[in-house]
């Protein structure tokens, strides 16, 4: 329990670095786990030079889902696109530095399906794109 | 005579166990569903091991067994809600299922584009979809008993939603989110005066207090056994002989024929009319032996033990500052408290809680409307039955505030 709830999630949760929303925008896009309602929106301006030069996000939702949104947005930011289209589960997990079972793994991964979908252009989520 | 919960628990293997070594389970998710005791696990495993057949066409012994115990299954269970006849108890998977098959059957040769069902805002999405599936294929007309704020329904609105002369009313008999009781011969009485059948969704009444479907006077009852310490993949639908006839069969297939010619077909007669293929044998048996279990220990009993725990429950969680019971107010209310903590949200709750065994749900529980009423995107519930203790509060309560500590 104190590993799953380790102080950088609840720290993330209760003070985040990137919440927000960011008018103009590049890329946004905001989607809803079913399970259990919560909710991230995610708003993304990229430089010339290809790269994430702002993001951020918005919602509600548990800790888990909330932390892995800010902890995600503070690792793209200055990366290519490309590069952060290519991003997977693990990228999440590493991130939170704990591993996680298939219900709660499902709100840790909300941010990053969200942040794909909208990049890719997709109506949908899906959760085949963070597999 | 009142329930002895300490010799309750010894009949249910689960409630033994430890989650993780040296943390017991204390389990508040009966809503979502029950454990189940000896006698059941035992008619199951006995099925299996001495009377495994195939029913109603074989004539040799394991045959003849296997039907026997099937349908003293479905005599058990209609004893159990007090049907005139056991032929009226029909096997489905689920209360899902067996709304399904009112949706399917009754409604799809009973109602015509604008007609109307009147539904509430409190429903399961199992008594919301179904009926959402028929307005979009027929143009039926859906109206919603609203919910107060103190989670009654408001029977004002009923009355005038009543006037529209509406074909079905369909509810449900106790909120799994609420826990409201809902006054159901009551609201019976006046669908029928109004010239309306009523479909009643007894998942959570069933298995927590005494179920009279004549003294109802209800048409169609649904239910799941696995709520009601029975196996789970077995539900009924009870409904009133007259209606079961008239209805066009549910699915096709073996069992539920009279005759089968190569172009044309004759359906069986009640209740295998509605049971095509073979149906989940031991788990029917698995839900007769249920029956007994509770009837052995009384439905008025279940239901006023856990009155008093669900009673004492509400008082201690309302100690906690920053917790908020969902329609509080309500007096007429089953073993549920699904409640919100200031700032944290309920995955947490539950996720914290389960460091210590304690078994809770997290969500919407499956009524998102209802949620979305009242502003709340989710709720951590705790449920009682039979089996709950006042000990088990006890952690709840000291587990929750172990939660707002972490979350400071």
């Amino acid at each position: 329990m104190d590993d799953l709830y380790r102080e950088i999630i609840i720290e993330h949760y209760k003070n985040p670095g990137y919440k927000g929303h960011l008018e103009p925008h590049d890329y946004a896009f905001e989607d809803s786990n079913p399970l259990c309602g919560d909710h991230i929106e995610i708003t993304l301006r990229v430089g010339a030079d290809g790269k994430v030069a702002e993001a951020a996000f918005d919602g509600h939702g548990c800790a888990i889902s909330q932390a892995s949104a800010d902890l995600l947005i503070e690792s793209i930011i200055g990366q290519p696109l490309e590069d952060v289209k290519q991003l997977n589960k693990q990228h999440i997990l590493d991130l939170l530095g704990i591993d996680l079972g298939p219900v709660r793994l499902k709100c840790a991964l909300l941010s990053l399906k969200v942040l794909k979908a909208g990049l890719y252009g997709m109506g949908e989520a899906p959760d085949s794109l963070v597999e | 005579m009142p329930i002895n919960p300490q010799q309750v628990r010894a009949q249910f293997p689960t409630l033994q166990r430890e989650v993780r070594p040296g943390i017991p389970l204390t389990y508040l998710d009966s809503t979502a569903t029950s454990q189940k005791p000896l006698a059941v696990l035992q008619a199951m495993d006995d099925y299996y091991r001495h009377s495994n057949a195939n029913i109603h066409r074989g004539v040799h012994t394991l045959a003849e067994e296997a039907t026997a115990l099937y349908e003293d299954a479905r005599a058990k269970i209609a004893r159990f809600i007090h049907a005139p006849s056991a032929r009226q108890v029909i096997f489905t998977r689920n209360t899902t299922e067996s709304i399904n098959l009112v949706a399917y059957t009754w409604a799809r040769a009973n109602l015509q584009a604008g007609d109307l069902v009147i539904l509430t805002e409190m429903e399961h999405h199992s008594n919301l979809v179904p009926w959402h599936i028929l307005q979009a294929e027929r143009g039926i007309r859906l109206e919603f008993i609203p919910v107060t704020e103190n989670g009654t329904l408001d029977l004002e609105a009923y009355r005038a939603l009543l006037q529209q002369s509406p074909k079905l009313v369909s509810f449900t008999h106790m909120s799994n989110v609420l826990g409201s009781i809902t006054p159901a011969a009551e609201m019976i009485g006046l669908a029928h005066q109004a010239g309306a059948r009523v479909l009643l969704d007894g998942a959570q009444s069933v298995p927590h207090f005494p179920t009279d479907v004549q003294a109802l006077d209800v048409d169609f009852l649904a239910f799941s056994a696995h709520k009601m310490c029975g196996p789970t993949g077995i539900g009924v639908l009870y409904g009133k002989a007259d209606l079961l006839e008239a209805m066009p069969p549910f699915l096709g297939g073996g069992d539920m024929i009279k005759e089968v010619k190569l172009r044309s077909f004759r359906a069986n007669s009640i209740p295998h009319k509605f049971e095509a293929g073979t149906p989940a044998i031991a788990e029917a048996i698995g839900f007769g032996a249920a029956c007994d279990f509770l009837t052995s220990i009384g439905m008025d009993a279940v239901a006023a033990h856990e009155h008093e725990i669900t009673a004492y429950a509400l008082e201690r969680l309302e100690e906690i500052p920053g917790l908020a019971v969902f329609g509080r107010e309500n007096p007429h209310r089953g073993g549920v408290a699904a409640f919100t903590l200031q700032g944290i949200h309920p995955h947490d709750v539950a996720q914290i809680l389960d460091s210590d065994g304690i078994a809770v749900r997290a969500g919407h529980h499956c009524a998102q409307p209802l949620h979305e009423k009242f502003g709340i995107p989710a709720t951590t519930r705790a449920s009682f039955y039979l089996y709950s203790t006042k000990e088990e509060v006890d952690k709840l309560v000291d587990g929750i505030y172990k939660v707002k500590t972490y979350f400071g």
